[in-house]
């Protein structure tokens, strides 16, 4: 059978490459991301990924990597599919020199999956605004990290706009808040943490699920129509986000009372929906738009040079700016990790002290050209959620851009604080881990 | 040559009934057994454990399942992937009820467990057939998946609808979770497949086997030679839900580790399965073992040369390889309709009479 001797011979052949491959003598950063360039999330998966990605290659053409040490940036294919991310993670997190040095899933499935691993493998997880909640626990999960702030703080900051939208917490007492959920973790993060609220504030709280790929709403927008809730939150993600924010508009609701998480406010989200997509709001915790120093030196040094992933006019995109900061967030932590330790060879658990240890403050913020484009973060061993801060942004569908129209809110420690002790302890019982001491 | 069977002569009714009766193959199948057992084992490492051998053997051991029954028997589903959920939160709530039982334990209940469902849903096949019976095993799919997403009960009432694997000890060796060497897992897994896939190889070749292929050929002159469809169909689906349950709990406690309904067991893995025995071969243990290797491990190798051999963007290389998969399938399913299995078989008739195949 000459099929089976060939394909003999391309086994053999994959899994020799990478022994030749690793010949590089130098030492690198080696930095994986789990990306989803196909699929029904593409839409959004892959302007996270380019921002990640040209980025670090900014990094390593302007700079020369970090302190000198270049980055090498592996990627991954997911489709957002838990077992494919298995598989990748397999894959990337022993790359040489290095091994991963931290862990961006992009999928809240997938978190979880890696969250009991990270411990052993020794590579921090960053789950930037996704994942778990309660890993925001430092004491139980030492090896995950969710700043800037958590679905549960933005679930909190959401809400407490809305009752400044309606005059105080006193007015939400009897008001309708629906959330359109993705049928999943990610979409069941909130539902917690509303529920308390609606106990606390008085209003009427009710989820709506959407299953897996998002493609099927009508009857989700219908029930909407005909029960007219006040307020509608939305976590959504992928073609999900463009469908809902579609069939909101076909029964006009009102879309400045349509509030989506910052994973559903993007332009790939809104553009579809044209003009009445308009007055449309999301979470935030950076600004959206190309106009920072950063961008320019990203056009300078990456798209000038035909380094770019994607396209130079989409540079700015608020999933790209998230995509951005995550790898600002990333190499900082390592930047840290070099200075603690006192090494550039710095591995994995070098690097989650790095986190642990992050101070990105306004004038780090200026001096790295992203003055103004979030706020400070500092990390410490207890805390990895860090400030938890969320604004509301607006999409402004004549000019094709999105602006914060709100200030950044402070999460209600009072109501997600005791969540998070609840849950991370009960992680802690289920798996036998011992809190740290902070 | 190497391969004819004129000189094995059988003198002994147990000789002339055994599983294999061809030396050949009796070697092949120890010796494949022993590579998997003895040798493997010491060259394992995470990348092969977690990532191809062990979604490889889950997959198998469901397409067993499914191959019993719709291969073997004839009645066509589309619930896998719903029965595969029942093994998974079987074997996630009895091990959060008796932690100290022994993880074999949990996967036979959860096994006997899923076996009950799927008699219960196997029930309308004594009415409909074909197509129609695919509605109605859809409607199994549909319903419990909403089921373990909806009732908190199944997944312990936590926060996000997933299910955790808790650290599990076989004889003292952790086999769940991190902390379990790939060694451990894979050979776990390995055992039960292997005991599992051989004793189907014997069921299906005595009594209750020869019954389920008369009402798959033709289910009235079955009747009429007096196998009783209610049995026969019962039976069927009872002990391939059995396999798709232990499959499922062995997807979720040791290759996955965490589930989300929605996700893991949705209609695409039903189709997944289906399209692992048709590439492979209906009624075929073989076919099983051949399909899931093509489905599962095809692409990971498609990927592992695009991107690591000739330096394919990922995203790319992920177009392509859903291209190059759907090709594959359509080139199979042509050259030989009746699966890989078939395949293997013609080669071995060929081989039979090689190098005078005249």
């Amino acid at each position: 059978m000459n099929l089976r001797k060939l394909t003999g011979a391309a086994v053999a052949a994959v899994l020799a490459l990478p022994m030749f491959a690793s010949g590089a003598n130098a030492y690198e950063l080696v930095l994986p991301t789990l990306d989803y360039r196909t699929g029904p999330y593409a839409p959004n998966g892959i302007p996270v990924a380019n921002g990640y990605t040209d980025y670090l290659t900014m990094l390593n053409e302007r700079d020369g990597g970090i302190n000198g040490v270049k980055i090498k940036h592996v990627d991954c294919e997911t489709g957002y599919n838990t077992k494919k991310g298995v598989e990748c993670y397999e894959k990337v997190k022993n790359t040489p020199p290095s091994g991963a040095l931290a862990i961006q899933p992009l999928s809240t499935g997938i978190t979880y999956q890696l969250i009991p691993k990270a411990a052993v493998d020794e590579i921090p997880i960053f789950s930037m605004g996704y994942g778990r909640t309660s890993a925001a626990n430092g004491k139980v999960f030492p090896w995950v990290f969710n700043f800037p702030a958590t679905y549960w703080s933005q679930a909190t900051a959401l809400v407490q706009y809305i009752a400044d939208q309606e005059g105080g917490f006193d007015a939400l007492k009897g008001k309708k808040i629906y959330l359109v959920y993705h049928n999943s973790a990610y979409g069941k993060e909130p539902i917690r943490t509303l529920e308390a609220m609606a106990e606390k504030f008085g209003y009427e709280f009710r989820g709506l699920p959407v299953d897996h790929p998002g493609q099927e709403q009508k009857a989700t927008w219908l029930q909407i129509r005909k029960e007219k809730p006040d307020w509608v939150l939305m976590w959504g993600w992928g073609v999900m986000n463009q469908v809902a924010i579609k069939e909101a508009a076909s029964i006009r609701y009102p879309m400045d009372h349509f509030i989506g998480v910052w994973w559903s406010g993007s332009e790939n989200d809104v553009m579809p929906a044209g003009d009445a997509a308009d007055g449309y709001l999301s979470g935030a915790f950076h600004a959206p738009g190309g106009g920072f120093p950063v961008h320019d030196d990203i056009r300078k040094y990456v798209y000038d040079k035909g380094l770019g992933k994607g396209d130079r006019d989409r540079i700015g995109e608020v999933l790209y700016n998230r995509g951005m900061v995550g790898a600002m967030w990333t190499t900082e932590a390592i930047r840290k990790a070099m200075e603690i330790h006192g090494t550039k060879e710095v591995t994995g658990k070098h690097v989650r002290d790095g986190f642990e240890a992050l101070n990105v403050d306004e004038a780090r913020l200026e001096e790295l050209g992203l003055g103004g484009f979030t706020y400070p973060v500092k990390i410490t061993c207890a805390n990895h959620e860090g400030p938890g801060k969320v604004a509301v942004q607006q999409w402004d569908a004549k000019a094709k851009q999105w602006n914060i129209v709100s200030k950044f809110y402070e999460p209600l420690r009072d109501v997600t604080g005791p969540l998070i002790e609840a849950d991370s302890a009960a992680y802690a019982a289920e798996n036998n881990v011992t809190p740290r001491d902070c | 040559m190497f391969y004819r069977e004129s000189g094995q002569l059988k003198s002994s009714y147990i000789a002339d009934q055994a599983m294999f009766p061809i030396a050949q193959d009796r070697w092949f199948v120890i010796g494949v057994l022993a590579v998997a057992f003895l040798v493997a084992p010491f060259f394992i490492n995470e990348y092969w454990a977690n990532a191809i051998l062990l979604p490889f053997l889950v997959y198998a051991l469901a397409a067993l399942g499914l191959n019993i029954l719709t291969g073997y028997c004839g009645q066509v589903s589309l619930g896998t992937g719903a029965f595969m959920a029942v093994g998974a939160y079987a074997s996630f709530k009895l091990v959060g009820f008796f932690p100290e039982l022994n993880f074999l334990i949990v996967l036979a209940l959860s096994g006997v467990v899923t076996a009950a469902v799927g008699m219960i849903f196997g029930l309308p096949s004594l009415r409909i057939k074909g197509f129609y019976l695919a509605v109605a095993t859809l409607a199994a799919q549909f319903f419990l998946v909403w089921m373990f997403n909806k009732v908190g009960w199944f997944y312990d009432y936590n926060l996000t609808g997933m299910i955790t694997v808790r650290p599990i000890d076989f004889f003292g060796i952790r086999i769940t979770g991190p902390e379990a060497t790939p060694a451990a897992k894979y050979l776990f897994t390995l055992t039960v497949v292997a005991v599992l896939a051989l004793s189907a190889k014997n069921i299906v070749r005595g009594r209750i086997g020869r019954e389920w292929m008369a009402i798959r050929d033709m289910d009235i002159a079955a009747e009429l030679i007096g196998i009783r469809p209610l049995q026969a169909k019962l039976s069927a689906f009872a002990v391939s839900s059995f396999y798709v349950g232990v499959a499922g709990a062995l997807y979720f406690a040791v290759y996955l580790g965490s589930v989300e309904p929605v996700e893991a067991f949705d209609i695409n893995q039903s189709f997944y399965v289906l399209f692992i025995i048709i590439i492979g071969g209906l009624g075929s243990v073989l076919g099983a073992f051949l399909g899931a290797a093509f489905i599962v491990l095809v692409p990971i190798l498609l990927k592992n040369i695009m991107v690591g051999g000739m330096g394919f963007d990922s995203g790319m290389a992920g177009h392509v390889e859903i291209l190059l998969m759907g090709l594959l399938i359509i080139f199979f399913l042509i050259v030989e309709p009746h699966g890989l299995a078939r395949l293997w078989q013609i080669a071995k008739e060929k081989l039979r009479l090689w190098p005078f195949p005249h």
